[in-house]
This record gives C-alpha cells, structure tokens and sequence, in this order.
C-alpha cells in the first residue's frame, strides 16, 4: 500500500523545472558564500532554505527535485532499517569486534541519510515519504537473512552496490544544482565505502570470491541479485573503448571495474520492491 | 584567531616543504574554502567543462603515476592479495587518465612530471599512507567538482569514476586500519563524505607535482 503511496509520489515530474532553472542558479548564488560558515548540523535546514528558495512554495512546482529526495529517502529507510534489524540480532548474526563495528558504522550512516534527507525535506516545505513496512526475506528469497550470517553479507552487499548505482542514475537530474548536488554526492560515495568494506567482509569469510570493486556483472551471490549487477560489465565510455586504451594493457575485466554504472529509478523499484511489505 | 594561527602555522609547513601524505589532509582541512590561493602561473587547465575535465584528468595523472610506481617497486613485505588489488587499483588509474586524455583529445593538457621523492615505496606504511591520501582527495575532489559542472553526462561520467575512487580509498583505508573504511575524519555527523574545492585539492596535490598547474579558470 504504502509502497503504491511512494511509486506515484515518485513518478512526479515537475514540468516547469526548465525554466525555473535560472531563478534556481541565482538563489544558489545567493547562497552559495554562506556555504564556508554553516556547521555541519545546520545542513539539514541550510538545504532546505536552498531548495524554499529556489522552488518556491511547497507543491507540484517543487516535484522534481522533492521526487529525488523521497527516492533517495526510500532507499536510506530500507537500508537504515535492515542494519537496525541485524543489529537487534547481536551477536548471534554478526560476530563481535570487527565485524560488528563495521555494521554499526555503516548502520548510523544510513540513519544519519534518513534523517538528513527528511529534514532537508520537511524544512523546504515538502512532505517526506513514510518509511514503507520491509520484509528482508524478499517474499521468502532470503528466509534466513537475519539468521544466516552469509545471507546478511549478501543482501547487505547488493543493498549497497544497488545504492551506488541508484545515486548515480540520478545525478544528472541534479545538474547546476549546487550544494544539493554535492550532498547528494556526498552520500553517494559513502555508499561505496560501504559496499567496499561489505565485499570484503564477505571475502574474508569465503562468503564469496569478489574484490571491492564490481567485476563484470558479477555478484559473487548468484542469479537472485542479478538485477542489481547487469549493466555493470560496460567497458565503453562516452564512446571510448577502454580495453586496451591509449596502448595500455587494460583488461575487459578491469575497464569495467574502473567505472561503476547507474541504475535507472524504474530498475531500483524493481530490485526493491520484494522487499517492501504488501 | 587560533583558527587564524594554526591556519598560517600550517600554510607555513606547506611552503616549506611538508610533502608527506599525512601533510596532505591537514593542508587540504587547513584552506579556507573562501581564500583564493588558486596559482595562476603553470599549465592552464582551461575553463568550463573543459577545465573540470583536465582538472580530473591531472588528479588520475597523479594516481596512475603513483600506482605504476607502487607496482613496479613493491614494498617489501607485500601479500599476494595485496599486490593484485594494487595492479587492479593502477589498471582502474590508467583507464581513468587514458578516458581523460582521449575524451579531452586536442583540448588536454600535456602529460604532468610528478615528485614522489617523499614517499618511501619499498616501507608498506608509507605506501599506504600516501594512497589513502590520494584517494581520499580523489573522492573530495569530485564530490566537489560536481556542481561546478554543466554538463549532465560529464557529471554521470564524473559520478562513475568517483566511487570507484571511494572502493578504493575504503579498501587501502582497511588496509591501514580495519573497520577505518568511512571513518569519521572523512565521513561526518550526517553521514556525509567530504568534499573540496578545485583550489584545495589543488594545493594539496602540488607538493607531488614538478609541473605547475593554473586552476584559476576553472568554474567557481
């Protein structure tokens, strides 16, 4: 239900965007010298000043860049509450010390991007989604993911690789726009950091043979995850092969590791969607 | 005014000669955002687009000049795996600077001279330490260069390169220190990561550069 609420929220587009793109680059200039002198916790509500400002009042008129913020606020609530669960879990889904260090890290993270973004939200005068009801076992696909250390490290690794690309897909909409854009970036490369170290972890633990960057489209999980992997083996840039450029020994392998690749908003919904409770 | 001191004390080590990779972040956190310390002199980067793609196209010059280096002279006491995610990490470099070069064709600038002579690449911590510099400033650089950029497929472009960056910065990062993947002197209260302005990344990178570099057409 709630998931329906979200997808029609979400497929807003804001038709207007074009031309109120220049009253939007004035107000970020305007802003953009007060940038240096905010603290770190004022951002929330410096965003949305930004945002007030640039789309006027709350309405349809803010769509499109509202529409981002509740997709990308979306993925923050899945993620946030899929590490609470497997923290609640304790020791008996992750191992102490290390292991369960990095899963708080990254657990406070995507708490931290839920609240950011709802504030950054609510303080532009816009509605944030609210958080859908999750099932982790994906309908049953993962029956064991709170139970089963591999199957977490699993669903956490394709959660945060899914992340990545779903940023990424959408970072052009958000060009020429200022410190929206670079928190939005921000966030995006703190979810690589995460897939990172989760890759590793499941590399230490023979969970699967996979490095911290993607290979080809490979998963290292197996078909189920498939979705969140295809389109990564893409060894040509703007036009430019890269196997081999310039006379230099890359291999297809590497040329596709060395650039990650996005995900469209359709794509995310599909690869999430079983986890969101009917 | 502490602020002020310790801002000068620091800028004084920088002139000096405070090459190290640990100088580099204090450096980078040590400018002000608001000084322009952008050098005018040196090869000009351009303006526009452009100058944002051969501001990149310097930044995976130096990377690439660096892990070539790294795998060439191995430290002493390298394992196996981890010299095989340093030769990915180099490919991942060198594909980088080759797209630049390639994507830029007559509008790049010409290939940088480079000073490691700070670095000890046979001492792993010295290695690592100056990796984790780089690819630190790597991923502030183009989280900050993102909105200084108009054109929406170099800035997709932009955002394919930079995590691949931050899988690299997290790996090196657990290298040095498990569990230090997204610490919080990268990583702040909101769960964002950091990023930097052309001009400090600029500096921050110029005590490992022999070519001088003109950042000041770059967008603001």
């Amino acid at each position: 239900m709630q998931f329906n609420n979200i997808i029609r929220e979400i497929q807003q587009v804001d038709p207007e965007m074009t031309e109120r793109m220049s009253t939007r680059r004035k107000a970020m200039k305007e802003i953009a010298g007060m940038g240096a002198k905010l603290t770190l916790a004022a951002m929330p509500l410096f965003l949305g000043s930004l945002l007030k400002k640039a789309y006027g009042q709350s309405g349809p008129a803010q769509g499109a860049v509202m529409e981002i913020l509740n997709y990308a606020l979306t993925l923050e609530y899945l993620e946030a509450a899929f590490y609470e669960a497997a923290i609640a879990k304790g020791t008996a889904l992750v191992p102490a010390g290390a292991p369960a260090m990095a899963i708080k890290t990254i657990g406070d993270h995507e708490t931290a991007h839920v609240a950011f973004l709802r504030s950054a939200i609510m303080s532009s005068g816009g509605t944030p989604v609210n958080k859908p009801q999750f099932d982790f076992t994906a309908g049953g696909t993962f029956p064991d993911v709170f139970t089963n250390y591999g199957t977490f490290l699993a669903v956490a690794q394709t959660f945060e690789d899914t992340g990545v690309r779903a940023y990424k897909g959408r970072a052009a909409e958000l060009v020429n726009g200022g410190d929206l854009l670079t928190a939005a970036l921000n966030i995006h490369s703190v979810e690589a950091r995460h897939a990172a170290h989760i890759r590793q972890m499941r590399k230490a633990n023979s969970f699967g043979d996979v490095k911290p960057w993607i290979t080809g489209k490979d998963s290292g999980i197996g078909a189920v995850v498939q979705a969140s992997y295809d389109g990564e083996e893409l060894t040509t840039q703007a036009g430019v092969n890269i196997v081999n450029i310039g006379g230099q020994n890359i291999s297809a392998a590497a040329a596709s590791e060395a650039f990650d690749e996005g995900l469209t908003k359709d794509q995310v919904l599909a690869i999430v969607s079983p986890f969101i409770a009917q | 005014m502490i602020q002020q001191t310790s801002k000068a004390l620091s800028r004084r080590g920088f002139l000096g000669q405070a090459s190290t990779a640990a100088g580099i972040m204090v450096l980078a956190a040590a400018c002000d955002k608001d000084d322009d310390m952008m050098p005018s002199d040196g090869i000009d980067l351009g303006s526009g687009d452009v100058g944002i793609l051969n501001y990149a196209y310097a930044l995976e010059q130096l990377e690439a000049a660096f892990y070539t280096m790294v795998i060439a002279t191995p430290y002493s006491g390298i394992s196996t795996s981890e010299r095989a995610l340093l030769m990915d990490i180099r490919d991942h470099e060198i594909a980088h600077r080759e797209f630049f070069k390639a994507a830029l064709g007559t509008a790049a600038i010409p290939a940088l001279e480079f000073n490691f002579s700070s670095v000890n690449f046979s001492n792993r911590d010295s290695v690592l330490a100056t990796s984790k510099a780089f690819e630190d400033l790597g991923v502030s650089a183009y989280n900050g260069a993102g909105k200084l950029i108009s054109n929406p497929d170099y800035l997709t472009l932009a955002g394919k390169i930079v995590s691949v960056e931050a899988r690299h910065a997290a790996y090196i990062r657990d290298l040095i220190s498990n569990g230090s993947f997204a610490d919080t002197t990268v990583v702040d209260m909101n769960g964002l990561d950091t990023s930097r302005m052309p001009s400090e990344v600029l500096m921050a990178a110029s005590s490992f550069l022999k070519s001088k570099i003109n950042g000041s057409n770059l967008p603001k």
